[in-house]
């Protein structure tokens, strides 16, 4: 059963693909003024590595990929530039600096090449890079970096509530309702109107 | 005819007919919400265009393919002009990962009902889905208007608050199912109530099996849609302003028509996870041949996913939305919690079953 289209051809038409996206992305993520059009662009050089994800056949990490990274953690981002409200570089004339930057990012890129593509990998394949065959690795061999792994992302949650935390008479933050917010908890100190993300534990609350 | 040509030919196939399946329940959404939100609060909806009425989506489309295409001085033309594109292409992707109908043979060949039938079908889904909070993010930005993008970061916030409850409550059906492919979880629904003859597993619909989880899916998709009763964001373009406010004429549409291709695809995954996809009891007894028990099932499945549009468009005219606290605390105190120890306790009876 002859197939007229060469598997090898297309997974190597696909690599191309999605490293050419990957390489143009990065450079956009790095050279563009405007910080939206940067995560975008960021957006897009996940989307691309996912897709080199599937031309290596680890399913279950391009979707992860894709959920996790794009979805979730570029939309903090991109909350971020937008509450910061960051401007766009100003156009500046081109420097001498923007050159010997380049010509050095080059050459380090040259570098990390030489050295990594002639490494052989060492690390066990996970067949058909299936759900479950990660599954059972997480929670079998490396169940103890997977926990440590959480206890990690804990910590940093608990932190970032910690020093996000209203203190007793601030008013309200501006994402919480309009105009009411303030005035609530200027006046009431108490019943303000919890932030976007949730209430703070204050010490009063029943 | 060689295996490679006649997938590639199947595969363009089913995206033209998908794609113009997606595309055209929009027009139907339209008359059908002013229909039903007329007859909801007990007056005659549009029916001077065309008989019923039925022609109304045309003439919105005319109106709407007609106004002045208006681009705010201060606004990045760039990021304009792609923020409805990048909503819109999203739910079309979803569309793509969602099995309509059972296999039909053409010429000897098994032809799925499915685009892509992924063994990761599900988790695909959950991330294409988390997409689509860009454009409106992008889109209340790139309007330079501080109401719009306070709009379009309590719109993305609610989503993404949402997408958590949305996953977990899905992790308890794939716990029970033991796949992510899409169409073997309809597969495994195949009786409506009843335990495998073999295996002993549950093969009933999963709304009997995980009715908490049906629940939580079902709250959390009107919020990831952006529907009422969690509308606020959206509510706020007929009071200040909402990320959509800056936008007229085709990229408005653009925008509503990702909401509607967003609201069916997630009638399609409750009915494909819950309510057993294109099963119904007795139909198997009928013994069909696979062509017509394709288009048997296809309509089955039509007409459950219609039933689910129908209540997503007489909850939006029957509840009121809620405060943007009340929808911040819903999505992380109430159903966050009711989804994890849901599915504590289907991993406890899985495991020791």
């Amino acid at each position: 059963m002859d197939s007229i289209i060469d598997p090898a051809l297309l997974t190597r038409i696909a690599f191309y693909l999605f490293a050419g996206m990957a390489v143009v992305s990065a450079i956009f993520v790095v050279a563009h003024r405007n910080p939206i059009v940067c995560a975008v662009a960021l957006v897009t050089a996940f989307l691309a590595v996912a897709g080199l994800y599937l031309t290596l056949g680890a399913t279950f990490l391009t979707a992860v990929q894709i959920l996790v990274y794009a979805g979730a953690i570029m939309v903090l981002f991109l909350f971020v530039i937008m509450l910061l409200n960051l401007e766009s570089d100003p156009f500046e004339k081109p420097h001498v600096a923007r050159l010997v930057g380049g010509v050095l990012a080059v050459a380090l890129m040259f570098g990390l090449v030489s050295i990594l593509g002639g490494t052989e990998t060492t690390g066990q394949t996970i067949r058909d890079g299936s759900t479950e065959e990660v599954g059972k690795i997480f929670f079998g061999e490396y169940i103890f970096p997977f926990e440590m792994a959480s206890l990690l992302l804990l910590v940093a949650m608990i932190g970032a509530i910690v020093i996000a935390r209203r203190q007793e008479g601030e008013p309200a933050s501006l994402i919480g309702q309009p105009g009411a917010g303030a005035e609530a908890a200027s006046t009431a100190g108490t019943a303000g109107n919890d932030g976007p993300i949730g209430s703070s534990n204050r010490p009063e609350d029943a | 005819m060689s295996p490679d040509i006649a997938f590639l030919i199947a595969t363009l196939v089913k995206i033209v007919v998908i794609f113009l399946l997606a595309v055209h329940v929009v027009p139907i959404m339209v008359i059908l919400e002013r229909r039903i939100s007329a007859w909801v609060q007990f007056r005659i909806g549009p029916n001077r265009v065309g008989p019923l009425g039925l022609f109304q989506p045309l003439a919105d489309l005319v109106k709407f393919l007609g106004k002045e295409d208006f681009v705010p001085a201060q606004a990045n033309k760039v990021l304009f002009w792609a923020a409805p594109a990048l909503t819109v292409i999203p739910p079309f992707l979803v569309m793509s990962l969602i099995p309509l109908s059972p296999s039909f043979d053409v010429m000897g060949r098994d032809v799925p009902g499915v685009i892509v039938d992924s063994s990761i079908g599900m988790v695909l889904v959950l991330a294409l889905s988390s997409l689509t909070v860009y454009g409106i993010a992008i889109g209340g930005w790139a309007s330079a208007s501080k109401y719009s993008l306070l709009g379009a970061l309590r719109s993305s916030a609610q989503m993404i608050s949402y997408e958590l409850a949305l996953g977990v409550s899905v992790l308890a059906v794939i716990c029970v199912s033991g796949t992510l492919n899409l169409t073997e979880i309809i597969d495994q629904q195949s009786q409506f109530f009843g335990t495998h003859a073999e295996t002993g597993n549950w093969a009933g619909w999963n709304i009997f099996s995980q009715p908490v989880a049906f629940l939580v899916f079902l709250v959390a998709s009107y919020a990831e849609t952006n529907r009422l009763p969690f509308d606020l964001p959206e509510a706020e373009s007929e009071l200040v302003g909402g990320y959509h406010t800056e936008y007229s004429a085709t990229k408005f549409s653009l925008f509503f028509m990702g909401e509607y291709v967003g609201m069916l695809g997630m009638s399609c995954l409750i009915v494909i996870l819950f309510l057993g996809g294109w099963h119904l009891p007795g139909i198997a007894s009928l013994e069909l041949s696979q062509n017509v028990f394709a288009v048997v099932g296809l309509m089955i499945f039509m007409a459950k996913v219609g039933f689910f549009l129908f209540l997503f468009i007489q909850i939006r005219w029957t509840l009121p939305r809620f405060r943007y606290d009340q929808l911040m605390t819903i999505g992380w105190k109430v159903l966050l919690p009711i989804a994890l120890v849901n599915i504590l306790i289907t991993g406890f009876v899985v495991a020791w079953s």
